[in-house]
């Protein structure tokens, strides 16, 4: 019995999900499983391995005959290079070689992310092949050379002169050349039900306000980089990367190859955020290793990072709700201008939240995109809702307050009994307990809704809450091996990632819990193209996408077993849907004393190991329920009447994610979540020159994002309500925590001050 | 980074005799200097480490401290006679930085540490005076909220960053300075230039002349004192506005005041036209603010920092009347 008490609390056998999501009423199994690993505090796999510096991340694979990169940047948003000297370059100590376009190997442009199953290109420009300059701060030259400091320092030789041409760098003047829809997802990002503007006009209370947010830049702790090495035509990429067979597939376009010779790991990432995808280093890195004939290590500084790497764009919004004397919503109104470059597709589609957020009568959603000469903008940390909740949430706030109806109230009153744009049922909405729940333990009650009315001293103390929303994806092209050796110990394998999140670690957990397994039974291998699957951690897609190809290749393990048995067998004539896994076997779950471990089965099959590989099925759940994680986010300020210094004091996440997987790793997203918009809402702003496109604070000195002293404890707590049409009845949580929580912010702030900070980030100026 | 040699000074008299050679650079924690060093806006041929030099921190005859130029920042701040008798030089350093770059820093690099100016540190892609005199200053129009509003000229419009300098400043330190051709002492608030016409020049320091100790005369009698940042973040992040204040109050009356900013100028900036403002004055709130705005009056703000004037004043009149509440 020792295997089974490490699994937890002996006694329960865990069937077969069906193999299938969202359709009938079959929940996974899993879900009425309460005593198991799953959703208990499992420290991270990876973290001893982390603190001991043991972890190799992307830039500390050894090669022999490595060599080092280090590249220079334009200094125009657009033209032409005129002159670009390299001979002080080449002659300086320790240099292998300067690439520029003049010496480059023809290559493809990277596919552009989103637009082909596996692309996973930042942008899709011809990438040192001509003397165009495209924006600032695009690589022209690339320097190898034998240390990482020589490399550096040669970079600092190359001397290029440019040929300018009129460039749109200023959004005024991008607006002021015309909009045009933004798309996503193979739509445009444009809606309207009813006549908005008409509704606006008839009802008795409105309000109608255009906010802002600024440019945002990456900063994941680990930078970017890759190690590459080609062998023959094969090329190698250990890379940060949170799209592992999208860049091996990618790359195998750029250097028109075949698929199966690129092969990319990625078994640590310091961070991604949706930023570690294919930009230019991993191609110019390759490239550079193809010329020299030697393996090359590229790592972005952090200035690298800023100007290669693209971020999230700016957003003007407007929006205008409209409601009854009751504060029923009648319409709801959010449109607005976003910046986006030529070499990319994504509109910061700030409206996605607000068209399943409340119920109206008419909605009108359009986000238009102005076109600048920049660095790609790309996904950052939930696109669309982290930015769009700022708007539709701080609106909503001001509204409640013309009305005299508290926050919470207000949200609770206008929530839809379907989605109310698309017409679907909610697979799991829950948010209303989330609220009660929440303001319950926040002390919500204790508000004083009158705007600057409770002060200690210098400080002026106010609370304010937001909806904070995400949607549950699940995208195809999930699939997993699972190979169980005699000795009952069990190996998953799928091209998943793990960036901190816990991955590994959760997935373990169900794997265990599925198979009767104990947890040091179950290794997680991940991060690997050459492994089954395309699974792209982002969209909060991955923690679902994993969930439903295990079960597909449990579904063929257990089949495989069974004919194993064979009738000399307890389990003799069970079919896979009447086992379940359990102490290391599997057990007839109508009968539990009709067992068989693995160890017997398989050993008297004569088999050391069976291997299993399925893909997952399409995420039909998808096509049936609206389907979307929520949180009621609550949060104190205090802002300084004399100075404007707002500090957080108190922030509570009070989530409806469906079942958490692991309560430590899941504590520990939802918080970083919120941390990072607590960066959002006070600090965080790319200082984009508008003169010439160039980015002036790339580094962390100057760019800030929440020091420790700027995070106060941080309170999270979930409903743990299973949804019953996803694996597990989980959603992904990664993304959630940063939605709703600027506009919290600057409601409490509001509250605080009575003075509504549209603009962000809520600087002290702002407030003086 | 462009290659260098590095050597360490056993004594101040080799350091010197090193440091007067031609681009050569002290090097203190380098937590500055290295930084600079990467991007390429400095390239000495050498560099003199001085870390090995007088880091003691020693009472003086007549009351008051003397710092070896070597002494760690956080070192100076945790002294038992800096924290008795000058807490706000305690405040001010460890307002400034991180842990780890205190722990680094020395009192000699802090003062010589240079400007955050963004366009500064954009040697590929942005013009500066500082860097190079004649290009222009991309800051003037461009990014300059952290920048001065206070003695910048046409020409440069940077701050000096350093939060311990203003403590100085306002607790009239003295700068001992050693030279090829000898020792001298000057007033703390001395050494660092305006920009006029030549921003690349900023100190009054020559060729080679390195910074031995700084000297503390005692504590002003009847005195309160504080220092207070205002600031984008929590922690770790430069000052918008910094306000160091000692004040000696008498029946309701100012009978002693030092007053320094930080954030605001050039170089740490001593509000002499406050000070003259206040002494004698009814220590009021609204005292407090009119010298601060007649310290302020000629203030030239930016596109972006417009803002520093009233956060000045109000941080100065609220600073004030804590200490004269301290007080009464
Ligand atoms: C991210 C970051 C944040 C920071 N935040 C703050 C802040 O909020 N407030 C603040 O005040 N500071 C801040 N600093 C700056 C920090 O205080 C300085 O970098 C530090 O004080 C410099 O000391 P150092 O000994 O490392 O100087 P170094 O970098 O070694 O030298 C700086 C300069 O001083 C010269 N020098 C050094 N010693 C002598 C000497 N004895 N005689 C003559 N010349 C000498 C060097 O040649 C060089 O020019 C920050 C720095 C960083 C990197
Ligand atoms: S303000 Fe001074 S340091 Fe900054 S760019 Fe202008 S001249 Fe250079």
């Amino acid at each position: 019995m020792s295997a089974v008490s490490n699994a937890g609390h002996p006694g329960t056998a865990v069937g077969l999900a069906a193999n299938q999501w969202g359709q009938g009423d079959n929940p996974d199994p899993l879900i009425r499983h309460k005593h198991g690993l799953v959703g208990t505090s499992v420290s991270r796999i990876d973290g001893p391995l982390k603190v001991q510096g043991k972890a190799t991340f992307a830039a500390e694979f050894v090669k022999e005959g490595l060599t080092y990169a280090a590249l220079a940047f334009s200094t125009i948003a657009k033209g032409r290079i005129e002159t670009l000297d390299t001979s002080a370059a080449e002659a300086a100590p320790g240099v292998v070689l300067v690439m520029t376009y003049k010496n480059a190997p023809r290559m493809k442009p990277m596919p552009l992310f989103m637009t082909a199953e596996k692309a996973a290109g930042g942008d899709n420009l011809p990438i040192m092949q001509d003397d165009r300059v495209h924006w600032n701060g695009q690589p022209i030259a690339l320097v190898l050379a034998e240390t990482q400091e020589q490399a550096d320092f040669a970079s600092s030789l190359v001397h290029a002169t440019f040929k300018a041409e009129p460039s749109v760098t200023n959004f005024k003047e991008a607006k002021r050349r015309g909009t045009k829809t933004g798309e996503f997802g193979g739509g445009p990002l444009k809606l309207e039900i009813g006549d908005a503007e008409a509704a606006l006009t008839q009802v008795p209370v409105s309000i109608d306000a255009q906010y802002s947010t600024p440019r945002h830049s990456h900063n994941a702790i680990e930078p970017h980089a890759a190690t590459v090495a080609w062998d023959g035509d094969a090329l190698l990429v250990h890379d940060a990367s949170q799209a592992v067979v999208h860049t091996a597939w990618s790359l195998s376009s750029v250097f028109g190859i075949d698929e199966s010779q690129v092969h990319v790991t990625s078994p640590y990432v310091g961070g991604g955020f949706g930023s570690k995808t294919l930009w230019q280093h991993q191609v110019l890195g390759a490239a550079a290793s193809k010329l020299a004939g030697r393996p090359v290590r590229i790592t972005l500084s952090r200035e690298g990072v800023y100007r290669m790497v693209g971020g999230r764009s700016q957003t003007e919004q407007r929006v205008a709700l409209g409601a009854d004397k009751d504060g029923r919503l009648k319409a709801i109104i959010h449109t607005g201008v976003v910046a986006m470059s030529h070499q990319n597709a994504l509109p910061e589609p700030f409206i996605l939240a607000t068209r399943g957020a409340y119920a109206a009568d008419a909605f009108k959603l359009h986000v238009e995109v102005a076109q600048m000469d920049m660095l790609a903008n790309t996904f950052m940390r939930a696109p669309g809702e982290a930015v769009g909740t700022f708007g539709l949430e701080c609106a909503l706030d001001e509204l409640a307050d013309k009305l005299g109806i508290d926050p919470v109230e207000i949200r609770i009153l206008n929530e839809p009994d379907k989605h109310p744009t698309e017409g679907k049922p909610f697979s799991s909405r829950n948010i209303v307990e989330a609220w009660r729940t929440g303001a319950q333990r926040f002390g919500w009650a204790k508000r004083n809704a009158k705007p600057g009315s409770v002060r200690q001293g210098e400080w002026l103390i106010g609370m304010g809450c937001a909806t904070g929303t995400y949607p549950y994806y699940r995208m195809p092209g999930g699939a997993a091996r699972i190979t169980l050796r005699k000795d009952g110990h069990a190996r998953v394998e799928i091209a998943a990632h793990e960036m901190g999140m816990g991955t590994a670690t959760a997935h373990s957990q169900v794997t265990a819990d599925r198979l009767g397994l104990p947890l040091d039974q179950v290794t997680f291998g991940y991060g690997d193209s050459k492994m089954p699957g395309a699974v792209l951690a982002g969209g909060s897609q991955q923690s679902a996408s994993i969930g439903a190809a295990i079960v597909a290749a449990q579904h063929a393990l257990f089949a495989q077993l069974l004919i194993l048995a064979g009738n000399a067998s307890p389990l003799a004539g069970l079919r896979p849907e009447e086992v379940g896994g359990f102490n290391g076997g599997l057990v007839a779950l109508a009968d539990l004393a009709r067992s068989e471990s693995y160890a017997s089965i398989m050993g008297r099959a004569g088999r050391d190991e069976i291997v299993v590989q399925e893909d997952a099925p399409p995420p039909m759940e998808l096509q049936n329920w609206s389907m979307h994680s929520y949180g009621a986010m609550f949060c104190e300020a205090r802002v300084n009447a004399v100075t404007g210094e707002t500090r957080i004091s108190r922030f509570l996440g009070s989530f409806d994610c469906g079942r958490i997987l692991n309560a430590k790793t899941a504590a520990s997203q939802f918080r970083g979540g919120i941390i990072m918009g607590l960066g959002l809402a006070l600090m965080e702003e790319t200082q984009f020159d508008e003169r010439n496109g160039r980015i002036m604070n790339p580094s962390l000195a100057e760019y800030h994002v929440p020091a420790h002293m700027d995070v106060p404890e941080i309170d999270v707590i979930w409903n743990d309500i299973p949804d019953p049409h996803t694996p597990m009845g989980a959603h992904g949580i990664g993304e959630i925590g940063i939605t709703g929580t600027a506009a919290a912010v600057a409601n409490a702030v509001f509250n605080a001050t009575g003075k509504r900070v549209r603009d962000l980030p809520l600087t002290l100026d702002k407030l003086m | 980074m462009t290659p260098f040699t590095y050597s360490r000074a056993s004594d101040t008299a080799s350091a010197v005799q090193f440091g007067a050679m031609a681009q050569a650079k002290y090097l203190g924690g380098g937590t500055n200097l290295v930084d600079l060093l990467r991007e390429t806006i400095e390239q000495p041929s050498s560099l003199i480490d001085v870390t090995g030099l007088s880091s003691a921190i020693t009472p003086t005859a007549d009351g008051g401290l003397l710092i070896g130029a070597a002494a760690k920042n956080t070192a100076l701040a945790e002294h038992r006679l800096v924290l008795s008798h000058y807490p706000m030089l305690t405040r001010s350093i460890v307002a400034g930085a991180s842990a780890q770059i205190r722990n680094m820093a020395t009192v000699g690099g802090n003062i010589l540490q240079r400007t955050r100016c963004a366009y500064f540190y954009d040697t590929e892609g942005s013009r500066c005076n500082k860097r190079s005199l004649g290009q222009g200053c991309d800051a003037i129009d461009g990014f300059n909220r952290n920048h001065a509003i206070l003695g910048a000229s046409s020409s440069c419009v940077a701050t000096h960053p350093s939060d311990m300098c203003v403590a100085l400043a306002a607790l009239d330190a003295l700068v001992h300075l050693q030279g090829p051709t000898g020792a001298r002492v000057i007033p703390l608030v001395d050494l660092h230039l305006l920009p006029d016409n030549d921003p690349g020049k900023e100190t009054v320091l020559l060729p080679g002349e390195l910074i031995t100790a700084i000297e503390l005369p005692s504590p002003l009698v009847g005195g309160r004192s504080t220092y207070r940042k205002v600031r984008d973040r929590a922690s770790y992040a430069f000052a918008l506005v910094s306000v160091a204040a000692i004040l000696a109050v008498e029946d309701g009356k100012v009978t002693g005041v030092r007053l320094a900013f930080g954030g605001v100028a050039p170089k740490p900036w001593r509000a002499k036209k406050a000070e003259n403002a206040l002494l004698g004055a009814p220590a009021t709130e609204a005292t407090f603010r009119k010298a601060a705005e007649a310290e302020l009056a000629h203030a030239t703000p930016l596109s972006g920092n417009g803002f520093k004037v009233e956060l000045a004043i109000r941080t100065v009149a609220a600073l004030m009347t804590s200490l004269a509440g301290d007080q009464s």
